[in-house]
C-alpha cells in the first residue's frame, strides 16, 4: 500500500529528474573556444608538479584528473559551453581554497570557481584549461539565529537543503529558483541570483549580511558579519555579489532568512492578452499589497511546450497568457479574504478568464513545478538560446513578438518570467545550435533591449556569453571602474578569465 | 441514472513533513496543512465524470471529522459534487475514529440518501488502513470492486478493472455497489475559479454520528506511533581495496 503512495509522489516529481539532469554524454557540445573563436591568454600550463602540490594540500580523492571524471565539470547544463580543464579541485575549507589560490597566483595558473554549475551564461565552466575549483564539499551549516534569522553557512551548501533546514526553524531562504535542488548558495551570491520571490523578499544585495571570500592571491577577506546594519567603511561584501567569481571566491555566507509564512496561496490564471496581464499586475499590487510574493507570467507557447515535453498536465485550459500569483502571509483567513475579493473582482472585470486557486501544499508544489520546468523544457527538443533581460513593463513582451517575426519558422520563440521584477526570459528553441540562427539573434536582441533602456542581463549575469555585449548596459566610465577593481583584486587576472569584462580592443571596436 | 456517494477524508497534505508527537501517541496535526486524501480526490473525480457522462444523476460528498472537514467538502463541491454531508466528529472521538465507524456511517447514509453507488479512495494516506470500502460493502451486503483502475457501465451493473499483484483483474458487479479508487483510475482536475465560487453556495448538511445511530466507541487501541528508522549516512571511499577492507571490518565478508 505504501508503495502506491511512493508511485503517486514519484509520478508527480518525475520530471524533476529531467530538469535536474546536468547533461548527457550522447552529444558533447563543441569547445567554447572554437564555437565562439576565443584565444587563450598567456596563463601557465598545468604540470605534474602542480598536480602533486594540489594532492598535498587536498586529499587525493579530492583532486580529479581522469578525463571522464573531469568532463561533467567542463560542460554547463544547457550544453552550450564546454571547457578543456584537465583538473578539478574540491576544497573542504577556506584555508584549502586560500592555499590553492595563492599557489595558482604565483604560478599564473587560471582558475574557474564553480558551484552547482547551473549557470546559464557559461560563467561556471572553464573556457580553456582553467583549474576548476568546485566548492561541493564546503557544505556545512555553521549557525542559525532563529531570532534574527541570520544563517551562516559554507558556500557549497545546496539552496534547497538550506531551505529545508531553516524551515525547521520557521524561517525560509530569501530566494527560490528552479535550480534550487542543485545550485549552491555561493554560486547564487556570486551571480546575484534573483529567482521567483524577489518581488517580495528583495535581492541578495539586501539579504546577504556578510561574506567571507578569498582573493586571487589567497588572502581571506573576512566580512562575515551577521549584522543588519554596519556602516563602517566601504561595503565590500557587495563586490562579491554578482561579480561571478572574477574578484574572489566566496567561501562563507551570512544571509538573512525571513519568517516562514503561515499562510500560502497560489493562483494560476488564463489571461486574454498582455495588456490585460499588466492591468492584472497593477490590480494585484493594490489589492493584495503586502501579501503578494510572486507574480509570474508565461505565454501560451511556454506552457504548451513544457506540458508536452515534460509530460505534465496543465491545470487549466488553453489561454494566450498565463499568470501565476502567490501570496505569503501570516493569517489564512485574512489572506483568503483578500485573495477571494481580488479574484471575484477580476473574474468579473474579465482580466482573469479562468483559472484555479489553492492553498494545499501538494497542489502548490505541482503548479510551481510547471512554472519551474519551463527553463529546461526546450532542451528536450535539442538546443535553446536563452536570453534573460530586464525591460520596462510597457515593452516587456514586445521583444518576443519581434523575435518571432525575425526568426520565422527556424525556431520556437517563447517568453516567461518575473513580471514583478520587469524581468523576462526569452527562449529560442531549435533542434540544434546553428551559426545562422545565432547571427539572427545576436546582437539584434541586445540592441533592441538597449533601445528601450533595458538590461541585457537581468539575473543570469554576464559570464562567458555576454562580455562583448555588456556595453549595451554599462557605459565606459562604469566599465573602467570595473577594470580598476579587477586589477586591484586580481592583478594577474587568474580568477574566472574570459568572463564578465570584455577585452579592451572589443570595447574600442564598438 | 444513479446517485453516487463519495467519501472524502481530510488528511495531512502529502507535501508536508510528518512529525511524531513526543509521547508517541500519534502525529502532530495542530497548525499543519491538511488537504483531501489524494485517493479520495480520485474517487470524487470519477463520480463527477460519471455525472458528466450522464451515468450518475447526483454526486454527494461525505466527510467524517472536525469542523475543518467542511473545507475538504468544499473542495469536493468545487470539483463538481452536487451537495455535501458533514458528519461532525471532534475531540477525543475523532482521535479514535476508525474505519469500522466510517463504514457504518457511510452504510447508513447510503440508505438514507438512496445511493446506488459508493466510491471511496482505496486508503487514506495517514493511517493506510484500506478497510473502509470493504467494511461498507460487508455491512450493506453489496458487491465490491476494490483498487479500481477503470470503471465502465455494463448492462446490469459495472465492469471494474482492479489493480492486483502482477497485473489486472476484471470483475463485474451488480448495482448497488461499493468501489475503491486506485491511483491510475484517473487524474483529478483542479477546481476552476467559477466552480470554487459556485461551491460556496452548494448545500452542506451537518449531522452527528448519534443522529445516524452509530456508536463511536473505539475498537482498536493505538499503542505507539514511531518514526521510521533514520537512514545512516553513507561514505565515499577512494578504491576497491578500501571497500574490501571496510566490508571485512564490518564483518560483511
Amino acid at each position: 500500500m505504501i508503495k502506491s503512495i511512493a508511485i503517486l509522489i514519484s509520478n508527480l516529481n518525475k520530471t524533476n529528474i529531467i530538469s535536474q539532469a546536468k547533461y548527457t554524454t550522447s552529444v558533447l557540445p563543441q569547445f567554447s573556444s572554437e564555437k565562439y573563436a576565443v584565444k587563450r591568454k598567456n596563463f601557465g600550463i598545468l604540470k605534474s608538479a602542480d598536480v602533486e602540490y594540489f594532492k598535498s594540500v587536498l586529499s587525493e580523492d579530492r583532486v580529479l584528473t581522469d578525463e571522464s571524471d573531469v568532463l561533467p565539470f567542463n560542460i554547463d547544463w544547457i550544453k552550450n559551453c564546454r571547457g578543456q580543464s584537465k583538473i578539478v579541485l574540491k576544497p573542504k575549507t577556506t584555508d584549502e581554497v586560500s592555499q590553492i589560490l595563492s599557489y595558482c597566483n604565483k604560478n599564473r595558473l587560471a582558475v574557474c570557481p564553480q558551484g552547482g554549475n547551473t549557470g546559464l551564461v557559461g560563467g561556471s565552466v572553464p573556457v580553456f584549461d582553467e583549474i576548476v575549483i568546485n566548492l561541493v564539499h564546503m557544505n556545512k551549516i555553521i549557525s542559525l539565529d532563529d531570532i534574527s534569522g541570520a544563517l551562516v553557512c559554507e558556500a557549497g551548501c545546496i539552496l534547497e537543503n538550506l531551505d529545508n533546514y531553516v524551515r525547521d526553524h520557521n524561517l525560509i531562504m530569501p530566494l527560490d529558483l528552479g535550480a534550487k535542488g542543485s545550485c549552491h548558495i555561493g554560486g547564487n551570491i556570486s551571480t546575484n541570483a534573483g529567482g521567483l520571490r524577489l518581488l517580495r523578499y528583495g535581492n541578495l544585495h539586501g539579504s546577504v549580511l556578510g561574506i567571507e571570500a578569498v582573493k586571487a592571491d589567497g588572502t581571506v577577506v573576512d566580512c562575515l558579519r551577521t549584522l543588519k546594519k554596519d556602516n563602517t567603511g566601504y561595503h565590500l561584501k557587495h563586490l562579491f555579489i554578482g561579480s561571478e567569481g572574477t574578484l574572489g571566491v566566496v567561501t562563507k555566507v551570512a544571509i538573512h532568512c525571513p519568517a516562514l509564512p503561515k499562510a500560502v496561496s497560489l493562483g494560476f490564471f488564463g489571461v486574454e492578452n498582455f495588456e490585460n496581464l499588466l492591468k492584472l499586475y497593477k490590480s494585484a499590487k493594490s489589492s493584495l499589497g503586502e501579501i503578494l510574493s510572486a507574480f509570474e507570467m508565461a505565454d501560451n507557447k511556454s506552457i504548451s511546450l513544457t506540458v508536452e515535453n515534460c509530460k505534465l498536465s496543465n491545470p487549466i485550459g488553453d489561454y494566450p497568457f498565463y499568470v501565476l500569483i502567490e501570496t505569503h502571509g501570516s493569517d489564512e483567513t485574512h489572506d483568503s479574504e483578500k485573495l477571494n475579493r481580488f479574484l471575484s473582482q477580476e473574474m468579473e472585470s474579465g482580466l482573469i478568464l479562468d483559472g484555479t486557486v489553492t492553498s494545499e501544499p501538494a497542489k502548490i508544489k505541482n503548479i510551481w513545478h510547471i512554472r519551474e520546468s519551463i527553463a529546461g523544457a526546450g532542451l528536450i527538443n535539442g538546443y535553446v538560446f536563452k536570453y534573460d533581460v530586464s525591460l520596462p513593463l510597457r515593452n516587456y513582451y514586445d521583444l518576443v513578438l519581434t523575435l518571432r517575426t525575425r526568426v520565422g519558422d527556424r525556431a520556437r520563440v517563447y517568453g516567461y518570467g518575473h513580471v514583478g521584477d520587469g524581468n523576462i526570459h526569452i527562449n529560442v528553441s531549435a533542434s540544434k545550435y546553428s551559426k545562422e540562427l545565432y547571427a539572427i539573434l545576436e546582437p539584434f536582441i541586445y540592441e533592441e533591449v538597449a533601445k528601450v533602456g533595458g538590461s541585457i542581463s537581468a539575473e543570469h549575469g554576464v559570464g562567458f556569453r555576454k562580455p562583448q555585449f555588456i556595453h549595451y548596459s554599462k557605459d565606459k566610465t562604469a566599465l573602467q571602474l570595473m577594470r580598476d577593481l579587477k586589477q586591484s583584486m586580481d592583478p594577474n587576472g587568474i580568477l574566472n578569465p574570459y568572463k564578465v569584462l570584455p577585452d579592451v580592443p572589443d570595447i574600442e571596436k564598438d | 441514472m444513479s446517485r453516487v456517494l463519495v467519501g472524502v477524508k481530510r488528511v495531512i497534505d502529502y507535501a508536508v513533513k510528518i512529525r511524531v508527537k513526543p509521547d508517541k501517541s500519534g502525529v502532530v496535526t495542530d497548525g499543519v496543512k491538511h488537504s483531501m486524501n489524494p485517493f479520495d480526490e480520485i474517487a470524487v473525480e470519477e463520480a463527477v465524470r460519471m455525472k458528466e457522462k450522464k451515468l450518475a444523476s447526483e454526486v454527494i460528498a461525505v466527510s467524517c471529522g472536525p469542523a475543518q472537514s467542511q473545507e475538504t467538502l468544499r473542495t469536493a463541491l468545487a470539483m463538481g459534487a452536487d451537495r455535501a454531508i458533514h458528519v461532525e466528529i471532534s475531540g477525543p472521538e475523532y482521535e479514535t475514529l476508525q474505519p469500522l465507524h466510517v463504514a457504518k456511517i457511510l452504510a447508513k447514509l447510503s440508505q438514507d440518501e438512496k445511493a446506488d453507488l459508493i466510491i471511496v479512495g482505496k486508503q487514506a494516506i495517514d493511517d493506510d488502513s484500506n478497510q473502509t470500502a470493504q467494511m461498507t460493502a460487508a455491512l450493506l451486503d453489496w458487491p465490491q470492486g476494490t483498487f479500481a483502475s477503470k470503471i465502465e457501465k455494463s448492462d446490469a451493473g459495472l465492469t471494474v478493472t482492479r489493480e492486483i499483484d502482477g497485473g489486472l483483474e476484471t470483475v463485474k458487479t451488480k448495482m448497488p455497489a461499493v468501489i475503491s479508487a486506485d491511483l491510475r483510475l484517473n487524474e483529478p482536475r483542479y477546481a476552476t475559479l467559477p466552480n470554487i465560487m459556485k461551491a460556496k453556495k452548494k448545500p452542506m448538511k451537518k449531522v452527528s454520528a448519534k443522529d445516524l445511530g452509530v456508536d463511536l466507541a473505539a475498537r482498536i487501541k493505538v499503542i505507539s506511533v514511531e518514526d521510521p528508522p533514520v537512514r545512516q549516512a553513507g561514505s565515499i571511499i577512494p578504491d576497491v581495496d578500501t571497500l574490501v577492507a571496510k566490508l571485512k571490518e564490518g564483518g560483511h565478508i
